[in-house]
């Protein structure tokens, strides 16, 4: 079975302990941090384990990339514990697992991969997906989620077969070989959860926001600046792949949106409270949501954009109550070529 | 006996495009979507007024020909199906919203009144009222409603079932006399059945075998605001009381209902505590949730149940009045078929309906929806096994009508009562019933119905 590359022996010797340290949700000073994280090296029961909201950032502090987020995965699975009610986990598994109902069919460049969510193929549209071939669905899922419900197994029983279903039914017979992830969660897979467990990705994945960046450029003349300001709501799953959070400016910079500084975004951002929702801390959820909004309300954005439909979901009412108009970064991109 | 002088004479009293007797037509009412066997009526009538209700009736009575009122023809049981023939007299037309009471809250509506019609009147005309719902089409009459004790989406939190809050009626007996109930009977609002001795019970769950409904005094209730939904889950079948309980204490919970079905499959296994909830304000409704999540921290904690997210595009389903949910599974199985016993019982009883529930399908070899919905703050709830069927399967259609005697049976056991039951659940309480009562209800309708011409069939007590 696919074992996480992780050093115990570079957190033991770590004197920084910049995953917990850094942690918006776990409050230590360095000496606890250190105890309670040396405790989760050697295997043994730490706090850090229930106290963790599975944001991910860890994964970004860690100087060593030494998968300190997946780590604490897999001792929560091992440990038995259960960030969120075992009913609503169990049924998830059941949700989200393949139906075994994939056919092969023919694909084009651009190959966007919509993730689980083919509600979310309404953004395909227009100048930047001319051509564009989407694929979805439970069979090509990347269920990436489990990290939330403290199951690396579900991903690693299911992965593989992910990847093939991609390249056997869509990506070998085109003769293609780049998936564009439409959701973070996909390209953090296949960079860093898939490298970090050992597992194969034959194809090159390419991050939205890449694609969006390049895209634009070749309408360069086409785009209308759309001058105004927009505050940006960094997803867990962008932890994972921090090397492309650079294209958010990069692209508002090319659609002539401002992007108010926030106190919450870059490595700083915070949760938009849905996770912590389901794992049945409310007020947390709530006080994150509030931050979130209260935030990009302070920053004077009148749109905020999304690039997680989860994170679009949780937090879209309460940005709209707040007077700001909640977008997903593809439609914000359309949007400046009055599409 | 029905002959063709009686429907020349209801022809004179009906205009006669709204009599007929054409089998096609016949053929219509003669069935409802449920499992119980067809029978013809000699014909379908659709009076527009109290004063043809009565004619029909004098008529009916002197010639000794059953009378089967019929609303909606929703009931699934067959309550409305003409078992001895006669005359459907079809209550549609008579659909008028006589009167809304902003400040006594209520409504007087025509016997033939739709749910739909009524929600949508006050939805345009007084937005901040409503009144309950059930949770079938909505072309189910209110009169149909409450003439077999339905229940609905205020159930839980405004004090019982839907006849509970009746607050007058106006009833053409079997001979034609009309009789008003309630304080309209004095004076002219229709504001409650008190303080005069209650009549109005003469009428209500008795199938339509003691008299013709046609006027309703509904009360109506605060529509607030806002409408959020917050659902619980568990595997364990026997947390389910103590959840719920729980929840209703905390007297913040608009309604409340249970849901346990094998599909779809990621459910399955799984009991969702559905609970919506309404306020006037944001402060109000984080408030509400607050407190109802609050009373179940110590169970969530353990995470052997929770609070499961509802992403929008499921919410806007929960939060939809009626239902949709139950409509959709009634065809589950292809064929339109669809019935299902509804007993009222205990809350404490609830796990062991859904045991006996899950046993009495899987020995049929069919498939089920358990649920529940609580009445009146938690003094009871309606526990329905819902069994959809193929109807063009005439072995599972068999199937599915030994499934609901046995439910019918086991509802009795448990201590429940069968809902509109159908002829033989009925028959089953009555078998059950205290001889007093029973004896009772007999004079009380030799007394109504002489004749015997009302629905006959039901609650047939020999
Ligand atoms: C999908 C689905 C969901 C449902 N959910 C609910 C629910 O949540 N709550 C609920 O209560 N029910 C529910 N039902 C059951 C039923 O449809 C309703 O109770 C409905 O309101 C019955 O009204 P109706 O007009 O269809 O009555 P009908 O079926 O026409 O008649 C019912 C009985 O009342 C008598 N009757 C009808 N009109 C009169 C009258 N004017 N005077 C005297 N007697 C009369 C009839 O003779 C018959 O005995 C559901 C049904 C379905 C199909
Ligand atoms: S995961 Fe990284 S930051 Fe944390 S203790 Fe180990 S080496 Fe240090
Ligand atoms: S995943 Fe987030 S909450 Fe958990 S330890 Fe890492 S930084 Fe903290």
């Amino acid at each position: 079975m696919y074992e996480l590359v992780f050093d115990p022996e570079l957190c033991l010797r770590c004197t920084s302990v910049d995953c917990i340290m850094r942690c918006q949700y776990i409050s230590m000073d360095l000496d606890e941090a250190k105890r309670e994280h040396d405790a989760l090296v050697r295997g043994e029961k730490s706090s850090i384990l229930s106290q963790c909201v599975t944001c991910y950032a860890c994964e970004e502090y860690c100087p060593y990339r030494n998968h300190p987020f997946y780590h604490i995965v897999e001792q929560q699975e091992k440990l038995g514990v259960h960030p969120i009610p075992i009913p609503i986990e169990k049924s998830q598994v059941v949700m989200m697992g393949p139906r075994g109902k994939i056919q092969p069919k023919e694909v084009r460049r651009p190959v966007i991969d919509m993730c689980f969510f083919s509600i979310m193929k309404g953004g395909i549209r227009g100048k930047l997906f001319e051509g564009a071939t989407t694929i979805e669905g439970s069979d090509i899922f990347c269920n990436l989620m489990f990290l939330h419900f403290a199951r690396n197994s579900t991903i690693k029983e299911r992965l593989p077969r992910m990847i093939e279903n991609i390249m056997t039914n869509y990506l070998t017979p085109s003769g293609i070989r780049e998936l564009i992830c439409y959701h973070d969660e996909c390209y953090g897979t296949y960079t860093s959860w898939a490298p970090a467990f050992g597992i194969e990705v034959p194809f090159t994945p390419v991050h939205l926001f890449d694609y969006l960046y390049h895209a634009l450029l070749e309408v360069k003349t086409d785009i209308k600046p759309l001058n105004v300001k927009v505050a940006y709501q960094r997803p867990c799953s962008n932890r994972l792949c921090p090397e492309t959070d650079h294209f958010v400016d990069d692209i508002f910079e090319l659609i002539g949106a401002q992007r108010p500084r926030r106190t919450y975004e870059y490595s700083n951002a915070l949760c938009c409270g849905g996770v912590p929702e389901a794992a049945q801390r409310f007020e947390l959820s709530e006080e994150l949501q509030r931050k979130n909004v209260e935030d990009m309300k302070a920053s004077g954005a009148q749109f905020s954009v999304f690039n997680c439909p989860f994170c679009f979901w949780t937090l879209a009412g309460p940005v709209a109550k707040a007077g700001m108009i909640p977008v997903m970064m593809s439609d914000l991109c359309l949007m400046a070529l009055g599409q | 006996m029905f002959t063709n002088e009686t429907l020349s004479r209801i022809r004179e009293i009906v205009s006669s495009e709204y009599v007929t007797n054409e089998p096609e037509d016949l053929y219509i009412y003669s069935r409802d979507q449920g499992v119980q066997d067809p029978h013809m009526p000699d014909c379908v009538v659709m009076p527009s007024s109290t004063e043809e209700v009565q004619e029909i009736l004098r008529l009916a009575s002197r010639e000794q020909i059953p009378v089967v009122p019929m609303g909606g023809g929703l009931v699934l049981s067959g309550l409305s199906v003409p078992l001895k023939g006669g005359i459907v007299l079809d209550m549609k037309r008579m659909n008028r919203i006589l009167e809304i009471n902003e400040k006594s809250h209520y409504a007087v509506v025509e016997g033939g009144t739709s749910q739909g019609m009524l929600d949508a009147y006050l939805k345009k005309n007084f937005p901040h009222l409503k009144h309950s719902l059930p949770d079938a089409p909505p072309a189910a009459t209110i009169a149909g409603n409450i003439a077999i004790h339905g229940s609905g989406h205020l159930s839980q939190s405004q004090g019982g079932f839907h006849s509970e809050m009746v607050t007058g009626l106006e009833v053409v007996l079997s001979n034609g006399d009309v009789v008003k109930l309630g304080s309209c009977s004095t004076v002219p609002y229709w504001f409650s059945r008190a303080p005069l001795p209650d009549l109005v019970g003469l009428f209500l769950g008795w199938n339509g075998t003691t008299g013709v409904i046609t006027k309703v005094g509904i009360k109506l209730y605060p529509r607030p605001k806002l409408h959020d939904v917050l659902v619980y889950m568990t595997e364990d079948i026997d947390l389910a009381p103590e959840v719920l309980t729980r929840v209703i204490n905390t007297e913040t919970a608009e309604d409340i209902n249970y849901a346990l079905s094998p599909k779809p499959d990621y459910l399955n296994g799984f009991q969702m505590m559905v609970i919506n909830i309404t306020a006037n304000s944001e402060d109000e409704m984080a408030l509400k949730k607050k407190i109802i999540r609050d009373v179940l921290k110590d169970l969530y904690e353990t995470k052997e149940s929770g609070f499961m997210p509802v992403p929008p595009n499921m919410k806007t389903g929960f939060l939809e009045a009626p239902q949709k949910a139950l409509s959709k599974f009634a065809d589950v199985r292809r064929g339109g078929g669809f019935e299902y016993v509804g007993a009222i019982m205990p809350i404490e009883r609830i796990p062991d309906a859904c045991r006996a529930g899950m046993e009495i399908t899987a020995r049929h070899g069919i498939t089920y929806s358990l649920g529940a919905r609580i009445i009146g703050k938690g003094h009871c709830a309606m526990f329905f096994f819902a069994y959809p069927f193929n109807r063009v399967d005439a072995d599972e259609v068999e199937k599915v009508k030994m499934a609901l005697e046995d439910t019918n049976e086991a509802s009795l056991r448990l201590g429940g009562i069968p809902w509109k039951a159908e002829v033989q659940g009925q028959q089953l309480i009555l078998k059950q019933m205290d001889p007093g009562t029973y004896s009772l209800m007999k004079r009380i309708r030799e007394v109504l119905d002489p004749a015997g011409i009302m629905n006959p069939g039901n609650w047939e007590v020999s």
